[in-house]
């Protein structure tokens, strides 16, 4: 029988592990009573927000939130606790898993250099709010997240495409997200700029950089064969033997005294 | 004139001016000072930009998700295609990432510390010379150009002296570095450093006083402190904007608690202030590297750290020791497996901070890693800085950004 392949996740993955083996996970600490981190928790219980889990992770605060609160808690986070840096803003994707994407802000209080990490999660078909009007940056981010996820993200300025071109059908940090192109990634640009009429004629990417077409007449390809640029390559002499060139000659000169050879030249 | 047709598309001849008196101009993707593949699509009235909307993407390779498909140690050279002027930069951040997560962060023997310092400040200064000369050359200043990258090359024979390649590095490991320092660079090092502070006060000569310089870089481009924070600007661009903020001094990684070296700040908030604060950087570098040439020589040989599960052993054990050799060939083929886990590790490129976000769900490939791209974001505050300013200062403000594209597009 033919090997079963899981479609909602075509990622590489390991070839062989052992059965035995069970993932060690990173430390996960409490959070440290006293400590900055303490004072951002309960900055965030007395505003109202409901948290779902918070622990420390390698020397920054984890905070998981329902998606609803996601405004709220960085307008909280940004005015009261200084967390006055948003530095990255992304999505994982759990669909797979859990059907689920997982939204994270990584944010940075520039006084006490501390890090903050804002968790969500939401449904593959769901929205969530821009954060845009908290943290400027998420413009970028934000248009970058819907770019490679799908995410839609609601009364975001300008959400568009960004690294894709506008046309691009898929998004490509998606796990179910093909490795290979197919027949319609293949002809992308030949269908695009000419029309499909013309893959005939154009033929087949090649992506060999060494490659060199003889025939070819505009790119050097016929050194030591040289035409005229853009001659038609029907009327160029297809046999191996050199066509003599037109344009100069390079003379192996002696130009040692008494030699009669500088003299003929000119 | 060309005569346009389906094979040849002739753009020049599309109408782009409206009824309201604004012109749609194209700034790119081709443009020489356009600092790689950006787009900037700028809407103008007059002479003074109106609106501008930076179109990126051109140089989009799909980093990200290739690093979802290779395993760790595979990664590491690709990422020396991010930030291709100062490539060690971003080795260094990912391999930092990683040993955050493996937890051997500490384990790094203090010779391969000293050597990835090292190349991080070297890189720093090749950086920051591009910057100098590219910058200086979109604003008008050729000669300037010219002394600066015969400087750099000088710094990049350094870099190819210590592994043999001049952009693409991948000099460092995850765990330390694959090799010592040869012999001799130690001192063609300090005669750089030597050398380097007269190549600057040159250029300090050239630019600091100069007329044209001044009148085409004070108070262009000027970036608030409110800006600086809402659109996540870091390195000079923050430091820039008056806010004394350095993952190097506020979030130390490798040897940089020890070292004894100041942040220049400046509050002028426009590119001279920019300009300066990467000259003073240069100096700073130059201290920091004298002090590591003074460390080197009290450390032990030893490069890469010991942790049997993540790292292979040393070439000389895995020829001898059997279980090392049955080790590596599983690192070879299998790759090293860290905790599930997330991690977030900011260091400070020469363009600002560059950190790598990774989640590892305990399998030898990342299930995402983010590459958080000082540049990406320094591209998206152009949509905000451009307008209001005229067409002509236009590049001085790319320029002074300082962005790549390898890195903004990924």
């Amino acid at each position: 029988m033919r090997r079963y392949t899981p479609k909602d996740n075509v990622q590489k993955k390991a070839k062989y592990t052992d059965r035995f083996w069970v993932a060690p996970q990173v430390p996960r600490e409490e959070v440290e009573e006293g400590s900055f981190f303490e004072t951002v928790i309960d900055e965030l219980k007395s505003n109202n927000i409901e948290l779902l889990d918070f622990y420390v992770e390698l020397g920054q605060l984890v905070i998981h939130i329902k998606p609803e609160d996601n405004v709220k808690t960085l307008k909280t986070l940004k005015e009261k606790s200084c967390f006055k840096m948003c530095s990255e803003l992304s999505a994982i994707d759990y669909l797979a898993q859990d059907g689920e994407f997982e939204v994270f802000y990584q944010l940075l209080n520039l006084d006490k250099a501390q890090r903050a990490r804002v968790i969500t999660r939401i449904k593959e078909d769901q929205a969530i709010e821009s954060v845009e009007k908290v943290y400027r940056m998420a413009n970028f981010a934000e248009r970058e997240m819907y770019d490679m996820f799908g995410i839609y993200v609601n009364n975001h300025s300008y959400l568009k495409r960004i690294l894709m071109p506008d046309d691009w059908v898929g998004h490509p940090l998606r796990k179910t997200y093909p490795l290979q192109g197919d027949e319609h990634a293949q002809w992308y640009e030949v269908d695009k700029i000419f029309g499909k009429e013309y893959r005939d004629i154009i033929g087949p990417e090649n992506r060999d950089p060494a490659r060199v077409d003889r025939y070819d007449t505009q790119r050097f390809a016929r050194v030591g064969h040289e035409v005229p640029f853009g001659a038609d390559p029907e009327l160029v002499d297809k046999t191996d033997t050199p066509i003599e060139s037109r344009y100069s000659k390079t003379f192996l000169t002696d130009y040692t005294k008494g030699s009669k050879e500088l003299e003929n030249r000119r | 004139m060309q005569q346009p047709n389906k094979l040849k598309p002739f753009f020049e001849n599309l109408n782009f001016e409206r009824k309201d008196n604004t012109m749609v101009i194209n700034f790119g993707p081709q443009h020489p000072s356009a600092h790689g593949q950006l787009r900037l699509v700028l809407e103008l009235q007059g002479e003074q930009v109106v609106k501008a909307y930076p179109d990126i993407g051109y140089l989009h390779r799909g980093v990200e998700k290739m690093a979802e498909n290779m395993i760790y140690n595979e990664f590491l050279p690709t990422t020396d295609r991010l930030d291709y002027i100062a490539s060690t930069a971003n080795n260094y951040a990912f391999a930092l990432a990683v040993e955050r997560l493996l937890g051997i962060e500490d384990k790094v023997p203090r010779r391969a510390k000293v050597i990835r310092t090292m190349l991080l400040e070297l890189n720093r200064i090749i950086s920051h010379l591009f910057f100098l000369a590219t910058h200086a050359l979109d604003v008008g200043a050729m000669s300037i150009f010219l002394y600066a990258f015969r400087e750099r090359e000088f710094a990049m024979d350094l870099m190819e002296d210590y592994c043999g390649a001049r952009l693409t590095h991948s000099a460092v490991r995850i765990g330390g570095v694959p090799l010592d320092l040869p012999p001799g660079w130690i001192e063609n090092l300090s005669n750089f450093l030597n050398k380097l502070p007269d190549q600057i006060k040159l250029y300090e000569d050239l630019l600091t006083e100069n007329r044209i310089w001044k009148m085409r870089l004070e108070d262009v481009g000027v970036v608030s402190k409110e800006m600086a924070l809402e659109w996540g600007c870091t390195g000079p661009m923050l430091r820039g904007s008056g806010i004394a903020y350095d993952v190097r001094k506020e979030e130390p990684y490798e040897l940089y608690d020890e070292l004894d070296f100041d942040i220049p700040v400046t509050d002028r908030c426009d590119s001279y202030g920019r300009y300066r604060l990467y000259m003073e950087e240069m100096k700073e570098s130059i201290k920091i590297l004298r002090q590591l040439i003074s460390m080197y020589p009290k450390t032990e040989p030893k490069l890469m750290a010991h942790a049997p599960k993540y790292i292979s052993a040393p070439k000389e054990e895995i020829m001898t020791q059997n279980y090392a050799l049955m080790q590596h060939f599983v690192l070879v083929t299998q790759g090293m497996r860290p905790p599930k886990g997330t991690v977030y590790a900011p260091t400070e490129s020469p363009k600002g901070e560059l950190g790598f976000f990774i989640r590892s769900e305990g399998e030898p490939y990342a299930y995402r890693l983010k590459v958080r791209a000082p540049s990406f974001f320094h591209t998206g505050l152009l949509q905000d800085l451009l307008v209001g300013c005229y067409v002509a200062d236009v590049v001085t403000i790319i320029g002074s950004t300082n962005i790549v594209f390898g890195e903004v597009d990924r």
